[in-house]
């Protein structure tokens, strides 16, 4: 069953705080000329269906809670791709008021995708190398047996990724202290 | 006249043989699509491998009752091929079919989404529009057979295209909702998926998807093998008229556009409606 993971992977697309530049490529990687499809990977609009999640865009304030609610949202084995500057590091807003930084700052992240904004080739190397990952890894087979009755994800113990506590639960305490200014965290 | 013990074998047959002819239908249907964008596509078993890697994922459900659904919309689709392979009843065949959407479309209503209940809603509307259609079809395979029974199907002797050729027309436009093909791809937006996110399968994940994923394949499996039913005397032209009908399908599914519901109910049930009951009145007096 894991062996088809890396013949169709689909995609759920989130801009956090994106000026549409990475977006607009993202989706040009789907048109003719790029073609995404013919590796299997289909734009689906619903997290649930979804195996890589697409950040583009800074964290803010704002949004990390909805990052964190679509990322919650996919069954596993999940992916998480973040594209561009502003996905990977915060970017040229790195420094602003409302912003987190980039996407590992609230979720997870195994592919950063470099570039303002990246290049198809960059993109589609990424989605790549994000199956590939995932298919490489046995800590992404699912937990299997008991079924998921709450969306509410509790991290399995089998799975070792790479996420430190500090980060995952900072953005709402944050934001619930001191909505308008940024703490130095 | 058969034994019990072979029809319960070509029964098993069918029903194991049905989603492999859906699965390949629709991975043509996919290369096909892509073509006529100038794509590549994907490769011809994709739709084998999303059913595999979605059977693999993690076990995510709202309710249970769901689920059920689910399951009832798949086994009365493998119950109503086994009918049809099985030259059972015809009304008997649509009944069961019925019974298979109509638990898909509770499936869709008993979860608290709206996208989901957008997409069951438009589901029944679909279903307002197609099953009288269905009906007709049946009524005008007995004007020729004098039998329901769907192993009468050559008792004529000649093909049900010649004796309900507007019918043919009329079922093209059930067949293109069946298969999810633009102007009618409503329910579950199958194409655009952004515009209601999948609807009626919004709350569906991983295996549970993967179910529906393989209803669809006896769906397309079963449309095909109608169309093929219209020249049933030869099955060689019956294959060969399914195959152009499901490509006529594939470009309209590019060349239109999604339309609203109100839209495929009005035209239905004019257009569709009309050419049916002309054909049966034709017959009729015949």
């Amino acid at each position: 069953m894991i062996g088809c993971v890396d013949r169709s992977p689909w995609i759920v697309h989130y801009n956090c705080n994106s000026c549409n530049g990475c977006d607009i490529e993202l989706l040009a990687c789907l048109t003719p000329l790029y073609d995404l499809e013919r590796f299997g990977v289909l734009h689906v609009g619903n997290p649930k269906h979804a195996d890589i999640l697409v950040v583009t865009g800074s964290v803010n304030h704002r949004n990390a809670r909805v990052l964190k609610n679509v990322y919650d949202q996919m069954p596993g084995p999940r992916m998480v791709v973040a594209m561009g500057a502003c996905g990977s590091t915060g970017g040229i807003f790195a420094d602003c008021y409302n912003v987190l930084g980039g996407v590992e700052k609230v979720i997870p992240v195994d592919v950063w995708i470099p570039g303002c904004p990246p290049k198809p080739e960059a993109i589609i190397d990424g989605m790549v190398r994000a199956v590939q990952l995932w298919k490489a890894n046995p800590a992404f087979q699912p937990q299997g047996g008991a079924a998921r009755m709450s969306l509410i994800r509790r991290p399995p113990a089998s799975a070792a990724r790479p996420v430190t506590p500090a980060a995952a639960a900072q953005p709402t305490q944050n934001e619930e202290a001191d909505p308008d200014g940024r703490q130095s965290s | 006249m058969m034994t019990n013990m072979t029809q319960v074998v070509i029964a098993l047959v069918a029903v194991l043989l049905a989603p492999a002819v859906g699965a390949l239908l629709q991975g043509i249907d996919r290369i096909v699509n892509a073509r006529m964008q100038s794509r590549v596509g994907p490769p011809l078993l994709q739709p084998v491998y999303d059913v595999m890697k979605l059977l693999g994922k993690e076990v995510v459900m709202l309710n249970r009752t769901q689920i059920l659904y689910a399951w009832l919309h798949l086994f009365f689709l493998m119950l109503a091929t086994a009918l049809v392979v099985l030259g059972q009843d015809m009304i008997m065949i649509l009944l069961v079919l019925a019974v298979s959407t109509i638990a898909l479309i509770l499936g869709g209503m008993c979860v608290r989404s709206p996208y989901s209940r957008i997409g069951s809603q438009r589901e029944i509307m679909q279903m307002l529009s197609y099953e009288p259609i269905l009906v007709m079809l049946v009524i005008g395979i007995f004007l020729t057979n004098g039998s329901f029974m769907a192993r009468d199907i050559t008792l004529a002797g000649k093909p049900l295209l010649l004796t309900l050729p507007l019918i043919f027309f009329a079922f093209l436009l059930v067949t293109a909702i069946k298969l999810k093909k633009s102007p009618f791809d409503l329910a579950t937006s199958h194409h655009g998926h952004q515009e209601i996110v999948k609807g009626i399968t919004i709350e569906y994940a991983g295996p549970y998807l993967a179910v529906l994923e393989i209803a669809h394949w006896y769906e397309t499996a079963l449309v095909f093998l109608v169309l093929a039913a219209f020249w049933a005397t030869n099955w060689k032209i019956g294959i060969l008229i399914a195959i152009i009908s499901y490509g006529i399908e594939i470009l309209f599914d590019n060349l239109c556009a999604r339309l609203t519901y109100q839209w495929m109910l009005s035209h239905m049930w004019t257009v569709g409606l009309g050419l049916s009951v002309t054909n049966l009145i034709w017959l009729y007096w015949k």
